[in-house]
């Protein structure tokens, strides 16, 4: 499923579009409408990370017991919770608190997964079997299982969540970035620069890193959406972010005792999960389109024919 | 078998010892690392120096770290997994108890979720490109984004709380009562479900794809075999051995990652008991079941493993 070359449509008679250059990235990007739209939630979010308090019509911790369990209204557009606390302004507020974690852990998961997994694919030998056995027994224990013992370590709190979900996360990055280091490190423009003595490091950093960027970016957005729902999990089981401060997964722990009586209190605190969490997803799907070689020279032999 | 299949089970026998030896020594350690003293943690406002005393002679904590190492390997070897912090029972007695619950909900949520990947998948796959391709694409997506305790709670208010349909926890063993099990275990059941099928279907939907692209697929179908045919003989028939890899993998994925479905629908399996357990910071109780867990994914790899090499030789040829 290779590209037409340049000389090939020389020879080839076929009309003179077909032997146009390769889209630009950003233009097959932008003509997926899921991404688009998508990237545009992620802008959201991110806004409302940002300005949640300002955008906030009530505080999040308001309680007013005479207006407890009211249905969505113009006054409040996502209703009350049992003490009468506005669920709009807290789903809002709430958004910073994920998005840090996820964004702190996926970065923790990002630096020490990338770094161990470029060392043991380029050095390999003894160093890549201890290095890539270690990533195979994390990958043994269950996610949320290994995020819960690490908490059960070190007591539940902000740190723990992000560290527990920053090194569940860790082997998955170190897998990728050493699947790409093995493919990159045989191509011939590698093999002369090792011949013409540049040493190890500048071959890493000049040659091994900015060709296996895509598939890193594409994990990093996938295991963002992941890190997001790991912290809800987490919070919904009270070992997470910790109240006073509102979080998605301890909203929806609270609505479990008014499931009949307000639906309201579990709906949308769950759907503001859901929406950044595909979002997220559908943006690394995108990417993946254009950031994978193979995936991409399968779209363009698609338009082209 | 031949001489090559017995290699390859033999290299992955010696690979699957060593991630076990892996898997044991951080179970081991998880309690070696709580910063400052396990055994006080754990028993809080319950404190006295008589408690204290007992429980960590109990536990074994009081002896030196060698002696330890080699009591806890023993240990493992011979299914004595040490003795629960909170209750004082043995924590592989309690693991027992509780693993029935835990493997009913597997079993029931990977049922469904296999039923909903086979048809979404496969068909898709056939229908590569199409509009029915793209929505069981983005269908996917949306299985997968969603957080599985929240359907569980709009499950709930729909079918528990509005409709009265099914009950909204508790779980009754299949010995005891077959048609009340199968009613507790409808919604916890779909939870779990929804979400493996929306993994499993986007492998099986590539691996379908990858049947269909090879050269045998199109000889059937240019010298005129009926596309029923086609499918059934030659399409899904060779895609049987990813699917089976696939629910594998899933499964054991699906036993370990139930923990927050089971506190949503109260259900007694081995996710409650963790979650309770980390709650109390029972630690011989969390190493115990961390470590059944482990060791279940691991045999279920290796069994898949084995089985695909021994119905394909290019397996072991590699």
């Amino acid at each position: 499923m290779s590209i037409p070359e340049p000389t090939v449509a020389v020879v080839d008679p076929a009309p003179a579009e077909e032997a146009e250059e390769r889209l630009p990235a950003w233009r097959i990007v932008l003509g997926n409408p899921l991404t688009v739209i998508s990237m545009a939630v992620l802008a959201v979010v991110i806004v409302v990370a940002i300005a949640g308090e300002l955008l906030a019509p009530y505080g999040i911790n308001d309680i007013d017991v005479p207006h407890a369990l009211q249905p969505p209204s113009a006054d409040h557009w996502f209703g009350t919770d049992d003490l009468g606390r506005d669920i709009f302004s807290r789903v809002l507020v709430a958004t910073r608190v994920s998005m840090e974690v996820a964004l702190v852990s996926v970065g923790f998961a990002f630096l020490v997964g990338v770094l161990v997994g470029v060392v043991s694919g380029y050095a390999g030998g003894w160093l890549d079997v201890v290095l890539m056995r270690v990533v195979d027994v994390m990958f043994a224990f269950p996610v949320i299982l290994l995020a819960l013992a690490i908490i059960a370590i070190l007591g539940p709190s902000l740190f723990s969540t992000m560290l527990a979900i920053g090194v569940v996360y860790t082997p998955i990055f170190a897998r990728v970035a050493r699947a790409s280091t093995l493919a990159v490190r045989v191509e011939p423009f590698v093999q002369v620069s090792q011949t013409m003595g540049t040493g190890p490091g500048r071959i890493l950093s000049r040659h091994i890193l900015p060709n296996i960027t895509g598939p890193i970016i594409v994990q990093t957005s996938l295991s963002l959406a992941f890190a997001i729902l790991s912290e809800a999990s987490l919070s919904f089981l009270g070992l997470g972010v910790q109240p006073p401060q509102p979080s998605w997964g301890r909203m929806l722990f609270d609505a479990q005792d008014y499931l009949g009586l307000a639906w309201w209190m579990s709906v949308f605190p769950g759907a503001a999960i859901f929406v950044t969490v595909l979002a997220f997803n559908l943006v690394g799907d995108g990417l993946r389109d254009v950031l994978d070689p193979k995936q991409r020279s399968l779209m363009e032999a698609r338009r082209r024919r | 078998m031949s001489s090559g299949t017995i290699k390859f089970v033999l290299r992955r026998v010696a690979y699957s010892a060593v991630v076990l030896l892996g898997v044991i020594v951080v179970t081991f350690s998880l309690i070696q690392v709580v910063p400052g003293d396990p055994v006080r943690i754990a028993l809080g406002t319950r404190y006295s120096p008589e408690s204290y005393a007992a429980l960590r002679e109990a536990s074994g904590l009081d002896r030196s770290l060698p002696t330890q190492v080699f009591d806890y390997l023993g240990g493992v070897l011979t299914g004595d997994l040490g003795v629960s912090f909170r209750t004082g029972q043995t924590v592989t007695s309690t693991l027992m108890e509780r693993f029935p619950a835990t493997l009913s909900l597997a079993a029931f949520g990977l049922v469904v979720g296999l039923t909903i990947a086979l048809v979404a998948g496969v068909w898709a796959a056939l229908h590569e490109g199409t509009v029915s391709d793209a929505i069981v694409r983005i269908g996917s997506q949306f299985g997968v984004s969603v957080p599985d305790f929240w359907m569980g709670l709009l499950l709930i208010t729909v079918f528990a709380a509005k409709l009265g349909w099914f009950p909204s926890s508790g779980y009754v063993p299949l010995t005891e009562n077959p048609a009340e099990w199968l009613k507790h275990l409808v919604l916890p059941g779909l939870t779990v479900g929804v979400v493996a099928g929306a993994i499993m279907t986007r492998y099986i939907r590539s691996a379908v794809l990858e049947v269909v692209s090879m050269g045998y697929v199109r000889t059937a179908r240019s010298k005129g075999m009926p596309p029923r045919v086609v499918t059934l003989r030659h399409i899904v028939r060779n895609s049987l051995i990813p699917i089976l890899t696939i629910s594998g993998i899933q499964f054991a994925t699906i036993l370990g990652g139930v923990i927050v479905v089971e506190v949503v629908f109260a259900w007694p399996g081995l996710g409650n008991l963790v979650f309770s357990a980390v709650q109390a910071r029972d630690y011989p109780l969390i190493q115990g079941a961390i470590l059944l867990i482990a060791v279940i994914f691991l045999v279920v790899n290796f069994l898949v493993d084995v089985l695909y090499a021994v119905v394909d030789p290019r397996i072991r040829l590699s």
